[in-house]
């Protein structure tokens, strides 16, 4: 193990990741989760063609690979004329990618909730969206929050491939550091290990939030 | 106390619903029931289980739609003939507050936010009006210390009684109480029974589902018994439990005291 080397490419790594990887991983999770809330409500809203749509979306981004997305939106769309550049290709990308695999754990988590709350809801007056607002998903998104960490972590690890479309985040830094160099070896030990310490602080944030979620636990 | 659109109507009632029928697919559940709730009276409802209990209270509060009858309940009147809309469900849960069996309290909401979400959110009453008199409500039945407790941390006599604040909170014409002691050990009974208590003697109209038979017969006004979805027999409570005219009551009387009982 070159030490030196380890040093000298730590810190160009530790800047990829922060300015790459988790930027990305913060717009595609918030916009992933969005389009999310949106596919669940379309599958349970009882409306045919709108649950039909929802399914439809789900089963192609959960049937087909990230990669071949990722090379759809980059290379496959300027032939159409919509060029995009790597970052928003990227994130149009990774969040669809969240979109598909949450809206399921939303779906569930909505289910799980006991019909009397939604008929308590209703005794009280509110309207169905009031209801879904102010009692369902609250309590749903408690219910969501290990599975969603989940799909987070897994988000972390997916944007390395976000540099094959020449995204300068953590792995193509690193990339980039290796090939003059030679040290194939180090430079991408010391990538992984970044990528584990900062899914070793998510998963530390996971517990203390599910505990903090625990206070209310039925 | 109970708000004063109360007013009752030429026949002197508050509630009054005439042939109410449900199905669930084949599954006719209500066969055509009758119910006549007077202001200030409590009305208890018994009979054996599947009976279509639950249903007829779930239908006055809006919870449930019957196919056919009509029901009116102070001045808002409906035909079931037509499916009610929106706007004719909201006024019916407007008109009555329900207490469930299970309670349904909101987990993720403390005691005091059961309590005023309806009044502030739906009802859109100033939020420390509404808190001042949630805390003076919690204050009559005991609970005011646990305003910020959450509901899973509390007995089940206590999730009840929460339950009976936040029906009070909204200000109904009339309470609906189905089984709201028959999910607690036993216990813990009597405490909800004696805030139901209170409620009656302070004027509340009460439609209570029920198996205590000792608090029927000594707070309700009038008994109803239901068997196959309808009502078999009606009385005051001395009249229907002391002298029952229907063979089917007088089965349902005796499995329920058993052997033993008075
Ligand atoms: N939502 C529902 N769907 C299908 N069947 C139902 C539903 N609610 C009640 N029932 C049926 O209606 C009948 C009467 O139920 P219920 O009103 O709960 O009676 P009770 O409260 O007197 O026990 C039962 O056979 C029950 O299974
Ligand atoms: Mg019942």
């Amino acid at each position: 193990m070159n030490w030196q080397l380890v040093l000298d490419s730590l810190g160009p790594i530790a800047l990829g990741a922060i300015t790459g990887t988790i930027p990305l991983t913060l717009a595609s999770f918030s916009l992933g989760l969005l389009i999310a809330i949106g596919m669940a409500l379309m599958r349970i809203s009882g409306i045919a063609w709108l649950s039909a749509v929802a399914r439809g979306y789900i089963s192609v981004i959960r049937g087909t690979p990230m990669l071949v997305q990722l090379f759809v939106i980059f290379y496959g769309m300027p032939q159409i004329g919509i060029t995009l550049d790597p970052w928003p290709s990227a994130i149009i990308a990774l969040s669809l990618n969240v979109g598909g695999y949450a809206a399921e754990i939303i779906r569930a988590a909505i289910l799980s909730i006991p019909r009397g709350q939604w008929e308590a809801a209703a005794m009280v007056g509110m309207s169905r969206g009031q209801a879904l607002w102010r009692i369902v998903l609250p309590q749903a998104a408690r219910v969501s929050v290990p599975p969603l960490s989940n799909t987070f972590i897994s988000l972390v690890k997916d944007t390395s491939l976000a540099s094959v479309i020449l995204v300068t985040e953590l792995f193509r830094v690193a990339q980039r550091i290796a090939a003059p160099s030679g040290e194939f070896l180090t430079i991408y030990i010391v990538a992984a290990v970044v990528y584990w310490v900062i899914c070793l602080v998510l998963a530390g944030g996971q517990d203390r939030l599910e505990r903090r979620l625990d206070r209310y636990a039925v | 106390m109970p708000s004063e659109h109360t007013d009752a109507a030429a026949d002197g009632l508050l509630l009054s619903a005439r042939g109410l029928h449900k199905s669930f697919g084949e599954n006719h559940v209500l066969r055509g029931v009758d119910l006549d709730i007077a202001p200030g009276t409590v009305h208890a409802l018994i009979g054996p289980s599947g009976s279509g209990k639950t249903t007829v209270l779930r239908s006055l509060n809006g919870l449930e739609t019957p196919d056919a009858g009509s029901l009116r309940i102070g001045d808002l009147a409906i035909d079931f003939a037509r499916p009610p809309g929106r706007r004719e469900r909201a006024a019916l849960h407007r008109a009555s507050a329900m207490v469930f069996q299970q309670h349904h309290l909101f987990p993720h909401l403390t005691v005091l936010g059961n309590v005023t979400i309806g009044p502030v959110r739906v009802q859109g009453r100033d939020r420390d009006e509404a808190t001042a008199d949630a805390l003076a409500l919690l204050d009559r039945v005991g609970l005011r210390e646990k305003a910020d407790a959450y509901p899973s941390s509390l007995s089940g006599g206590q999730q009840q009684r929460v339950g009976i604040v936040r029906a009070l909170a909204l200000a109904p014409s009339m309470l609906l109480f189905d089984e709201p002691t028959s999910s607690l050990d036993p216990e813990l009974v009597g405490e909800v029974l004696a805030v139901m208590t209170e409620l009656a003697a302070d004027g509340w109209t009460m439609a209570v589902v029920t198996h205590e038979l000792g608090f029927a017969r000594e707070v309700a006004d009038e008994v109803s018994f239901f068997d196959e979805g309808v009502v078999v027999e009606r009385g005051a409570p001395a009249q229907l439990f002391g002298d029952p005219r229907h063979e089917r009551t007088k089965r349902f009387l005796q499995r329920l005291q058993g052997p033993f009982g008075g």
